[in-house]
């Protein structure tokens, strides 16, 4: 059985024929091509996987492509406008948010969701956002402090 | 505004914090990692694993697989064996009665652990490969299994090997000084069982390969997930028996490794078993589940130690006796690193008169181990440092005092211990100091001793250490068994247009070496540092190098890159000298010109240099054209780095749950090349380490099921669970290397297991608490309270 859907992911519409069964963080690395959206485990814990659905931080192995049928699908790949790294792209670059970059991707995610919904969070605030997503390298310190600064609207030291 | 810039002099790249280069491919998703990448007519192979810690295998029924739909091909060991050769053992430590016991890329007749390879599935996608494996009729007939590393070297023991009598890898002894006199001269003897539990490193992204084989060339292509994709081009080549010169392996973007990608697992094996067989690239990415059975595991120590000291706190001796599980099979490095990295490090940083450690490797049926961020380093660290606050306690005297009474004087050139080794350079007093500054220790202990009496449970730790790493010498690795060199190369090439391309054997998987070598390089000719771009990961385009791990890419791999820029400076001088009509001795250096002494407005910069030499149209009698160099850099020791960590937490007496509350750690790695990434290596490395006290550990059953087989089991540190790390420095030049650089990486794993654990034991002294098995989970930390030790 064959199931129609129909995603706009970064601005741009994908009409597939898929398996019912296929999960979205397939759908984006292997249908779209777009392969920035990292499978970091098979129990929706890592958090690698996030991407924004309709606005809201989803973990891609957690939905189905189907669920996301009509939906507007943003991934890391659409995060730069023009060339320009956003306000938390450009924050964990000057804070030196990442390592070895495999959970920046949903990392980036978290942290977008925190700036957006939370003004001027406290670092424990930032700490409970990020608690979806883990890092192997870090030890989240540097991550906390870009997500201060992207809060900050780049301005804070 | 000339004011300010006739006045302002150029900050030294070499020490500068700038952003890493990195960055934006990783930030954009535009990298590219194993798993990302499509080859045109690529298959996908899926691995079927045993669900047994030991079973026989009574039949293996392949033929519904075999017509699923989308399958290709569906292979056993009975189709590898005497294709593959066993996947090789690569350190051979001498003198230990060393069993490598054959393990097979898939096994045949009996399987070890649960997640020993046992067949593979080849499909047209990934879900059809997966898919077919459940069509796979294997029958097993199970056997006793054993997991524990001391009851498996106890008589009667399920055996696995017949090689391996008793279950016993090797048997290692390190012995100096009169160990057994310290002890009879003691007037105090401490003595603890110290478990440092299974680890799983889990690195974020898990292993994979691709490979692609051209039957017509006979040129077989890999793309892996490693840390150092020479010694998979020279493992490979001698299991598959595909020459060296026509296997080449890329390195793409690698997303951590922390030991977890030096050696080459089974599924590494049995893709390129599979793409040579079919003609076609062939893709195997393992699940998080399967990395946490197949991929390997680190530490799995059981140790009896002990400590003889007199009242007034000067250490005798340390002996001890260790079981470290090996798991089912030799991985790579796996007996190197409770040996060689662990027993030769058992004095630590003090002086320590007498040493024994008899090591027993333990086959057990769980998942091979190997080397894990720290590899033996960690368990030695523990033990000393654990011991000596039971000491302190014992003679009642503060542990702070006890340290300081036995650590070794400063020293800049070389100060060799009983154990045999010689520490580079070291100021050990220097670090402690300004450890307990920064945290204010004498009101730390007023302010516990208040929080005790209002009922609040407040401990602290203290931990000194040093480490070995930048790994070499080579003439070393080959004495103490390890089948390969140390040394690192490096190649650095000026374009025409002054542009640099730098060329490195070692292999960066997050470490940010691309950065940090570019400083090296721009510091030593004076280029921009957006100038040089470093390449790495590729065996057809990189020199020679033995990989990042150790700590050592760095100080071995960035030495050699040193030495290559300055045999670059001294051919530019020539050049200069030649240009500017000068003799190349009365010819200067600085800020990237080359000037006749006393005349700095005549001069020549690199730029200048680079376009001349590459044209050659007036180059010195018998120079050869170009501007390029190579090195080899063979270290004359080993770097040793240390510090001192402090924690403090505090225990809710209701629950067991510990919380950090402070955490100061204070590294001394030499000179830093970038001050942020080494502050950001010492974050996460701290961080590994506190897992390992606190929450992290691979459990088995007595059947050897993989109880914490997923990341929904397996405990790493979530950012919610975590303090700010204070990260402080001193700065003690390696005397040897050529830019005084020590390693980083695996420093803070090191130290903070300890620092972590002595403050949780402190602050349980009410209780009368002297040990509690790692990790310190709520219930055993509150059961233990209960039970008073």
């Amino acid at each position: 059985m064959k199931l129609s859907v129909t995603v706009r992911v970064n601005g741009r519409t994908y009409e597939r024929e898929i398996e019912p069964r296929l999960l979205l963080v397939h759908f984006l690395r292997d249908v779209a091509g777009l392969t920035g959206t990292k499978i970091g485990c098979d129990t929706s814990q890592c958090g690698a996987c996030t991407v924004l659905l309709d606005g809201a931080t989803v973990k891609s192995c957690t939905c189905l492509t189907a669920q996301a049928d009509g939906c507007a699908i943003t991934t890391i790949e659409g995060l730069a406008k023009d060339g320009q790294l956003s306000a938390v792209q450009e924050a964990f670059w000057s804070k030196h948010g990442l390592q070895c970059g495999y959970c920046t991707p949903g990392m980036v995610f978290a942290a977008h969701a925190i700036v957006s919904t939370i003004p001027n969070p406290s670092p424990e605030q930032i700490r409970h956002g990020l608690e979806g997503n883990m890092c192997r390298c870090t030890g989240y310190q540097n991550i906390v402090r870009a997500v201060q600064l992207a809060a900050a609207g780049g301005n804070a030291s | 505004m000339t004011t300010t810039a006739a006045a302002s002099k150029p900050a030294r790249i070499f020490g500068s914090g700038i952003r890493r280069r990195e960055d934006p491919r990783l930030l954009t998703g535009t990298a590219l990692y194993t798993a990302d990448i499509t080859l045109p007519g690529m298959v996908y192979a899926a691995v079927l694993r045993s669900p047994y810690g030991h079973a026989r295998i009574r039949s293996l029924d392949t033929t519904g697989a075999n017509s699923a739909p989308g399958v290709l091909a569906v292979y056993t060991g009975a189709d590898t064996e005497g294709v593959l050769q066993f996947i090789p053992c690569a350190w051979l430590v001498p003198n230990a009665d060393l069993k490598v016991s054959p393990y097979r890329a898939l096994a045949k007749d009996t399987v070890r652990y649960v997640g020993d390879a046992v067949a593979v599935v080849v499909a047209e996608s990934p879900q059809q490969a997966v898919d077919a494996l459940d069509f796979i009729d294997a029958q097993y007939d199970a056997l006793d299994a054993t997991v524990d590393p001391e009851l498996a070297a106890r008589a009667g023991a399920p055996q696995l090997h017949a090689e391996a009598p008793g279950n016993i890898a090797f048997h290692w002894t390190v012995a100096g000084g009169e160990i057994d006199a310290a002890f009879k001269s003691a007037e105090v003897v401490v003595r603890e069982r110290i478990v440092q539990q299974r680890l799983i490193p889990t690195a974020m992204e898990p292993r994979g390969i691709i490979a692609q084989y051209t039957p017509a060339t006979g040129e077989l292509t890999l793309w892996n997930t490693t840390q150092n994709p020479h010694i998979v081009r020279f493992i490979m080549s001698l299991v598959t028996g595909v020459p060296e010169d026509r296997l080449r392996v890329i390195a793409p973007e690698v997303g951590g490794g922390f030991g977890s990608k030096i050696s080459q697992i089974q599924g590494d094996f049995i893709a390129v078993f599979c793409a040579m067989r079919l003609g076609r690239p062939v893709k195997w990415i393992e699940t998080r589940s399967e990395n946490y059975q197949g991929t390997t595991h680190g530490r799995d120590h059981v140790q009896d130690v002990e400590l003889a000291a007199t009242r007034d706190g000067k250490i005798l001796g340390l002996r001890c006796t260790t079981w470290a599980g090996m798991g089912a099979y030799l991985s790579t490095a796996a007996p190197g690193v409770p040996t060689i990295l662990h027993g030769l490090m058992l004095s630590g940083p003090y002086q320590v008169p007498a040493v024994k450690e008899e090591v027993y490797g333990v086959y057990t049926n769980t998942t091979p181990v190997d080397a894990y961020r720290g590899a033996g380093r960690p368990e030695a660290t523990f033990m000393l440092e654990r011991l000596i606050d039971s000491l302190a306690d014992e003679i009642k005297m503060d542990p702070v005092e006890v340290r300081r009474r036995n650590l070794i004087p400063p020293f800049a050139n070389g100060h060799t211990v009983v154990t045999g080794l010689t520490y580079d350079s070291g100021n050990y007093q220097g670090a402690l100091d300004k450890a307990l500054g920064h945290i204010n220790y004498d009101a730390l202990r007023r302010e516990q001793k208040e929080a005790r009496a209002k009922g609040r449970y407040l401990g602290i730790g203290v931990c000194c250490y040093v480490e070995i790493c930048g790994l070499g010498p080579s003439q070393v690795a080959g004495a103490v068994g390890f089948q390969g060199g140390l040394w690192e190369s490096a190649i650095v090439r000026i374009h025409p247009s002054g542009k640099v391309h730098v060329f490195i054997g070692a292999s960066p998987h997050g470490q940010g070496e691309e950065t940090t070598f570019a400083q090296i390089v721009a510091d030593e000719i004076g280029v921009a540092v957006t100038d040089v771009k470093i390449v790495h990961g590729d065996t057809e385009s990189t020199p020679m190098g033995w990989g990042t791990y150790g700590s050592r890419t760095t100080a071995v791999g960035g030495a050699a890159l040193a030495f290559a820029a300055r045999k670059i400076k001294d051919k530019a001088k020539l050049l200069a000298g030649h240009l500017l009509e000068a003799a190349v001795e009365d010819i200067d250096y600085s800020d990237g010109k080359f000037f006749v002494r006393g005349a700095p407005d005549k001069h020549k910069t690199i730029q200048d240099i680079a376009l001349l030499a590459n044209v050659a149209w007036a180059l010195p009698q018998g120079m050869d054209p170009g501007l390029e160099a190579s090195s080899f850099y063979d270290p004359p020791n080993f770097c040793y780095p240390f510090g001192t960590h402090v924690a403090v937490v505090e225990i809710d007496p209701d629950t067991g749950h510990v919380t950090v509350k402070r955490y100061v750690a204070v590294d001394d790695c030499g000179p830093q090349i970038n001050p942020v990434i080494v502050e950001g290596q010492v974050h996460g490395g701290v961080v590994q380490g506190l897992g390992q006290a606190l929450w992290e550990e691979a459990v088995y059953d007595t059947t050897g099921q993989l109880i914490t087989g997923s990341l929904a089991d397996y405990a790493i540190p979530r950012a919610d669970t975590l303090p700010d790390i204070e990260v402080l420095s001193t700065v003690t030049p390696s005397p040897h290397n050529p830019i005084g650089v020590k390693g980083v990486g695996e420093a803070g794993t090191i130290v903070s297991t300890c620092t972590v654990y002595n403050a949780v034991i402190d602050a349980l002294e009410p209780f009368k608490v002297r040990s509690i098995r790692m990790p310190l989970t709520p219930e055993r930390v509150w059961r233990a309270m209960k039970t008073k030790g």
